[in-house]
């Protein structure tokens, strides 16, 4: 049993609608009953939709630059180059960054909430985080623009380039905005998805996995660590390639602190560039079919990879949570 | 490994882990704190009942944006809240099968589909044929992304109506889309709200859809049907401008959507308090 009430009253539910089918009254039912199911029949024909139109609308663009696009990392619209490696690039790095800074942190949250600290201080504190999650995009672009980004340049970058500036990652001009600087901000806002689903996840995991251990004379850390860890392992990953799919698609925030220049540097601290940035700050500049058509295929290929990627992150939280609700 | 070093071990990493939440906590105030500070002084009345003066004079307001925006929201609550609902119900109580099941798997993966995405299919659909941008374009790019928080949540609340009472309703004879519809819907009523109150709150701050939709603009815009102002658009377009008085105006348009955000969500909260699963 998990602390959520839902689950008593989930069992039966399943048996009613066989019941309900065989009324009394089979008109009035079939009009209501049936405008139940014709509106989940548009969810279901809405998301067909958006991903027919998205395929089809690429298509342009596909046919304008085809494979060149993946081996080439010019960008150069007035001269008809479409190079998308620089893009591609920022947007893997960025993401690494996010996931690498908000996974542990993220985990480290979910486990506090959901098995060390007390009930009445838990439902504050995951309060807190879901409203960090409620924090809209453009408002951390802002925060990110005039107070992240100077603290990056004028801090966090000399720091890093004195400590670890043997490394190329962490080499050259201090610019504030770059990629390291946007991957800092996708990490606090891929930071809430990461625990609140590791939170769902630990939640699910069955007491007598713990109990067993505790029995045994374990601490609660080595409890956390070889028995809830262990069997949240895939629904944790699942976290993580959510966040991962948050971080990729998100534009506003890195269109506002990443610099949008499209190179492909070893260095962190430059300017660069991802898919769903270039795709925020050059549409609606764009002039020429080609080069909108090519936008628009930048942000199919963003719809397509974040599709693999959530239905990838759902089945592996299904796996260990069952299909509950999703909210975030 | 000797008990001591076994329960130290232990007492680093809990530790460890209120850390992480505490950080979690912290940037939460650390954004909110500087948002308000800078963000308050741009804050009056006038602020949002006029329009946006020319950079270099001062005064002027956002309201075109403030009322572009609802009216957006507007719109796209229309759309998406009465087939959230009602598809959210049907995943509930007679959902079985492979529709049920689609419905609920591409809801959650919907949730994670880019925003910028959504804006570029509204795009697609409307835009283009239409050849203009316009603000019911907006209401639909923003309609596709609140329409599975409203299908879930709704889902998750009648869901937590205890079955026995209907199943006593179509004991007493009552024709089973009553039972549904005047017995246990209006029990779910507080989640239902919940539902649609966080698929408001998650499209009220969007502006990366917007911004091939909605467009923005410096006037008033009440037609529908034409390019329109939005808060989030604003904030955005404002805050990457080079004048000191747009970048104030940017920092008063974030407090205002946080603020807005908050309430929606705090408001939501309270009616239905029960945990739902993310």
């Amino acid at each position: 049993m998990t602390q959520n009430g839902a689950d008593v009253v989930r069992v039966p539910a399943v048996t009613t609608p066989a019941r309900l089918r065989s009324s009394s009254n089979p008109i009035g039912d079939r009009i209501v009953l049936g405008a139940f199911s014709v509106s989940a029949w548009l969810v279901l024909l809405m998301v067909v939709w958006l991903f027919v139109t998205l395929l089809i609308a690429a298509w342009p663009g596909i046919k304008t630059v085809g494979i060149h696009a993946f081996q080439s990392a010019t960008w150069d619209p007035t001269g008809h180059r479409y190079g998308l490696l620089s893009f591609i690039y920022g947007t893997a790095v960025t993401s690494a960054i996010a996931l690498v800074l908000a996974g542990p942190v993220g985990i480290g949250a979910a486990l506090l909430l959901a098995e060390i600290a007390p009930r009445r201080l838990a439902t504050p504190v995951a309060m807190l985080i879901e409203l960090l999650a409620a924090v809209p995009s453009v408002v951390f672009g802002i925060w990110g623009l005039f107070v992240l980004a100077p603290v990056m340049r004028t801090v966090v970058e000399p720091a890093l380039a004195r400590t670890l500036g043997f490394l190329p990652l962490f080499q050259g001009y201090f610019y504030g905005v770059g990629m390291l600087t946007a991957g800092i901000l996708l990490a606090i806002m891929v930071l809430p998805t990461v625990s609140a689903i590791s939170r769902d996840i630990f939640e699910a995991v069955p007491r007598d996995q713990r109990e067993a251990m505790y029995a045994l004379g374990a601490t609660k850390w080595e409890v956390l660590t070889r028995a809830v860890i262990p069997y949240a392992r895939p629904g944790i990953i699942g976290a993580l390639v959510l966040a991962l799919g948050r971080a990729m698609g998100e534009a506003m925030a890195v269109v506002m602190v990443i610099g949008n220049k499209p190179a492909i540097s070893m260095s962190l601290f430059s300017p660069a560039y991802t898919l769903a940035s270039v795709l925020a700050n050059e549409f609606s500049e764009a002039t020429g079919q080609e080069y909108v058509s090519v936008l628009i295929g930048i942000g199919s290929m963003l719809f397509i990879v974040s599709m693999i990627v959530n239905v990838f992150a759902r089945l592996l939280v299904r796996g260990v949570r069952g299909p509950k609700g999703a909210r975030a | 490994m000797s008990l001591f070093v076994r329960q130290a071990w232990n007492a680093i990493m809990l530790v460890v882990a209120w850390l992480c939440a505490g950080v979690a906590a912290a940037l939460l105030a650390l954004i909110v704190i500087y948002v308000i500070q800078r963000g308050g002084p741009a804050l009056n009345l006038q602020f949002y009942t006029h329009l946006p003066t020319p950079v270099g004079i001062p005064g002027g307001g956002v309201a075109n944006a403030v009322v572009g925006s609802l009216m957006i929201i507007a719109m796209s609550s229309v759309i998406a809240i009465p087939i959230g609902v009602l598809a959210g119900i049907y995943l509930a109580l007679l959902g079985r099968g492979w529709l049920a099941e689609a419905v609920r798997f591409l809801s959650d993966v919907l949730t994670g589909v880019p925003s910028i995405a959504i804006g570029l299919f509204a795009y697609t659909i409307i835009v283009v044929p239409e050849r203009h941008f316009s603000a019911i374009s907006a209401a639909v790019a923003l309609a596709v992304i609140m329409l599975p928080i409203v299908v879930r949540t709704t889902e998750e609340a009648v869901r937590l109506v205890n079955p026995a009472i209907r199943e006593g309703a179509l004991a007493l004879g009552m024709e089973a889309w009553k039972a549904i519809v005047l017995v246990t819907v209006p029990c779910a009523r507080a989640g239902i709200v919940t539902g649609s109150l966080l698929g408001i709150a998650r499209v009220a701050g969007e502006s990366a859809p917007l911004l091939f939709t909605a467009f923005g603009s410096q006037f008033w815009s009440l037609n529908p049907n034409g390019p329109t102002a939005a808060l989030p658009l604003l904030v955005f377009q404002y805050a990457i401008a080079p004048y000191k008085d747009w970048q104030l105006a940017a920092w008063g348009g974030a407090l205002t959507l946080i603020l807005l955000v908050f309430v929606l969500n705090i408001t939501a909260r309270i009616i239905f308090p029960a945990r739902l699963p993310q």
